[in-house]
């Protein structure tokens, strides 16, 4: 289990200025619905957007945070 | 023996041009994710090969290194990594899926069969 502000605190920590929202799915704290919305995406393709939201999860990512559903946005889109 | 489920991995992604490792089968889905990507895959009527990495522990971190992505399902089309369930959703969604496969071959493959 995995506490939502940890993972958007993560996630700023590696996007910062990003827009982060946490949804627990299960209400078992380790499946979330993830949106960031950060200009860092700009161009890019979402494999590499969801590379840089995977990275500061890393260490968690298939143990206590199971699984996430994600979604990167550039603003505007 | 880590070396070997490498070169597997490298073998099923050049040789299958729609391929997904998954938990569980095509016919038997063990995860919601993996559910949800086969079931875009097979709305486009095309072959695809399925391996099921919960029999392999040993290919499922093969696979996540090869890929350099931390989770499972994993796409690849064309022998190109293309994403798990959300990336390949929104692909799906817009349009962007028919033309890999068409680049891929895979709807030819179809129609051969």
């Amino acid at each position: 289990m995995i506490e939502p502000h940890e993972i958007r605190d993560r996630i700023l920590g590696a996007l910062p200025g990003a827009e982060v929202t946490v949804r627990d799915m299960t209400g078992t704290a380790d499946h979330y619905e993830i949106t960031v919305v950060s200009s860092a995406f700009g161009e890019l393709s979402l494999v590499d957007r969801h590379r840089m939201v995977h990275a500061p999860l890393r260490d968690v990512l298939g143990g206590a945070l199971h699984a996430i559903s994600l979604k990167t946005l550039a603003p505007g889109e | 023996m880590a070396r070997m489920a490498m070169d597997e991995v490298r073998k099923e992604v050049e040789e299958n041009s729609v391929l997904i490792y998954m938990k569980g089968t095509k016919e038997s889905p063990k995860c919601g994710f993996s559910a949800a990507a086969v079931q875009v895959l097979q709305s486009y009527g095309v072959p695809i090969k399925d391996v099921d990495i919960l029999a392999d522990p040993e290919k499922m971190q093969a696979v996540k290194q090869f890929s350099n992505w931390p989770t499972m399902p994993q796409i690849f089309l064309g022998g190109k990594f293309v994403g798990g369930c959300d990336i390949i959703k929104e692909m799906h969604a817009k349009g962007e899926i028919a033309p890999l496969l068409l680049k891929a071959g895979a709807q030819k493959a179809e129609a051969t069969k």
